[in-house]
């Protein structure tokens, strides 16, 4: 089967692939948070309850798909389907492989953080749409969520961008041959994937939802598939930080020989979706303001200090 | 600024590898029904109505058991053969109201009603969870394995005078006491 950038199957196979694989991490979450937790986890459906995903699938889409009465009709049903939309659209520009991608677009990271900021849309209109307190505060959080993290997001790519001195992602996969970019843009990864558990909405910074405060948020009205698309939508989130973090600084597809690229491409990812997940297991929940000061006082000057120290690097060596 | 870096990094990395280290830690799940739990002897579960030796009932329908009971989920209702020999005519017990106290196995005079080490009773009807005399009689003796209320008791019962118990004396005849 040959696989080439924007081809049909290829387009296919990715997708598929993805949503697959979102729809897995239920159970890899599940099986990991007990590992961490001395526990087992869903093991009886299947081999090692890996059919689990199947019964909770057949579960989610025979519920009772409700609408509110008070709801606002049109923007209820649209919600869920933003932020699938846009996470689905993010994984155009990510090359997986030499020879698997959909588009190779050179403004590939504008691309990603625009449809980043798409996303919030979702949870907001999903919390204003609701009318319930609940949901409204968890698309308030959202908010300023959204306007705390998405500021240094985009900055702490800045300086893996002026290294590769292009925007197309599978540029910048390439010229990481000689080094991954995690050695020199240490303090910017470590940014970014603070930025990028903030994007997905997972915990530790999972404030919009906060089960424990506003009991589920935004998607507190939500029921059956549509919930179903919030919840497959925070796992495709989980994996596109995961392939993001693959890209721009471990080397993407670059590994020894004796594996296959998108192999190699899978492990780094795999690694990070596990390492999102210990972060749940670990890390509790800051409050949403704690965040908004954390992100503007702490990692909004460090971050703009990366840019100017990498910058600095750049134009002596030149 | 070493306290902010300590605040923000370090406890963050340490939580992590303390709760990542718990993967190497064997789960403290028991998988109930494939690994079943050691049941010990006394274990205060499902109630039974033992028989003696003979294989006769030995609940003689006292009521004791009834009375002690504290959520009152036992109900009996006394007969006689024409032995003379007691015995419930029903004999019910609400296990959805039981709490397994085991006050009627200690209220009980003849050992007849016995708790057992097993607890899995659970009932898909609630109508089910009411125990019939049929239910629970046993073919046993329980935990007393040579006690027989009728062999040891004055009671007189067909084929067995005044006298003839276990260890009984005679019975005095009160009359043929002269000075």
């Amino acid at each position: 089967m040959a696989f080439e950038i924007g081809s049909g199957i290829t387009i296919a196979a990715i997708l598929g692939v993805v949503i697959v694989v979102a729809a897995m991490l239920i159970w890899v979450e599940r099986r990991l948070l007990s590992l961490w937790q001395e526990r087992l986890g869903p093991n009886r459906v299947g081999w090692f309850g890996l059919l689990q995903v199947v019964a909770d699938m057949i579960k989610i889409f025979t519920k009772e798909d409700w609408i509110p009465p008070f709801a606002d009709r049109f923007t209820f049903v649209l919600a869920p389907a933003i932020i699938m939309t846009v996470i689905l659209l993010s994984f155009g520009v990510i090359p997986f492989a030499p020879n698997i991608g959909v588009i190779d677009s050179n403004l590939g990271v504008l691309f990603v953080l625009a449809m980043a900021s798409l996303g919030a849309y979702s949870v907001m209109l999903a919390g204003l749409a609701s009318d319930n307190k609940y949901a409204l505060l968890g698309a308030l959080r959202a908010a300023a969520q959204m306007i705390s993290y998405e500021v240094f997001m985009g900055i702490s790519l800045l300086g893996v961008v002026a290294l590769a001195g292009s925007f197309n992602l599978r540029e910048i996969v390439l010229s990481q041959a000689e080094g991954w970019y995690v050695i020199p843009q240490f303090i910017g990864f470590i940014i970014f994937l603070i930025a990028g558990i903030a994007e997905s909405h997972r915990l530790p910074f999972d404030i919009p939802e906060a089960e424990q405060e506003i009991c589920a948020g935004y998607h507190t009205e939500y029921s059956g598939m549509k919930f179903g698309m919030f919840f497959v939508g925070e796992y495709l989130g989980l994996v596109l930080i995961s392939s993001l973090i693959t890209v721009l600084f471990f080397g993407g597809w670059m590994g020894a020989a004796f594996l296959p690229p998108i192999v190699w491409f899978s492990i780094k990812a795999g690694g990070f979706i596990a390492f999102f997940i210990l972060l749940r297991a670990a890390i509790p929940r800051p409050r949403y303001d704690q965040l908004m000061t954390y992100g503007w006082l702490f990692l909004l000057p460090v971050s703009l200090l990366n840019l100017l120290i990498t910058g600095a690097i750049i134009l002596s060596v030149q | 600024m070493f306290r902010l870096i300590n605040d923000t990094l370090t406890s963050q990395v340490v939580t992590l590898w303390k709760v990542f280290a718990h993967a190497f830690v064997k789960a403290d799940t028991v998988e109930y029904p494939d690994q079943q739990p050691y049941m010990f002897p006394r274990w205060r579960g499902r109630i039974i109505l033992s028989r003696d030796p003979d294989g006769e009932e030995r609940c003689v329908a006292c009521n004791l058991c009834a009375v002690a009971c504290p959520v009152d989920c036992i109900a009996l209702q006394k007969t006689e053969d024409e032995e003379g020999r007691w015995y419930p005519e029903f004999f019910r017990i609400n296990f959805s109201r039981c709490i397994m106290c085991g006050f009627c196995e200690e209220a009980c005079p003849t050992n007849a009603i016995q708790l057992t080490p097993d607890f899995e009773m659970a009932e898909y009807v609630r109508q089910d969870m009411v125990w019939e005399k049929e239910d629970l009689l046993i073919n046993g003796t329980g935990k007393y394995h040579d006690y027989n209320f009728y062999r040891v008791a004055g009671k007189k019962i067909g084929g067995k005078d005044k006298g003839e118990g276990l260890n009984e004396a005679k019975p005095v005849d009160v009359r043929s006491l002269m000075p």
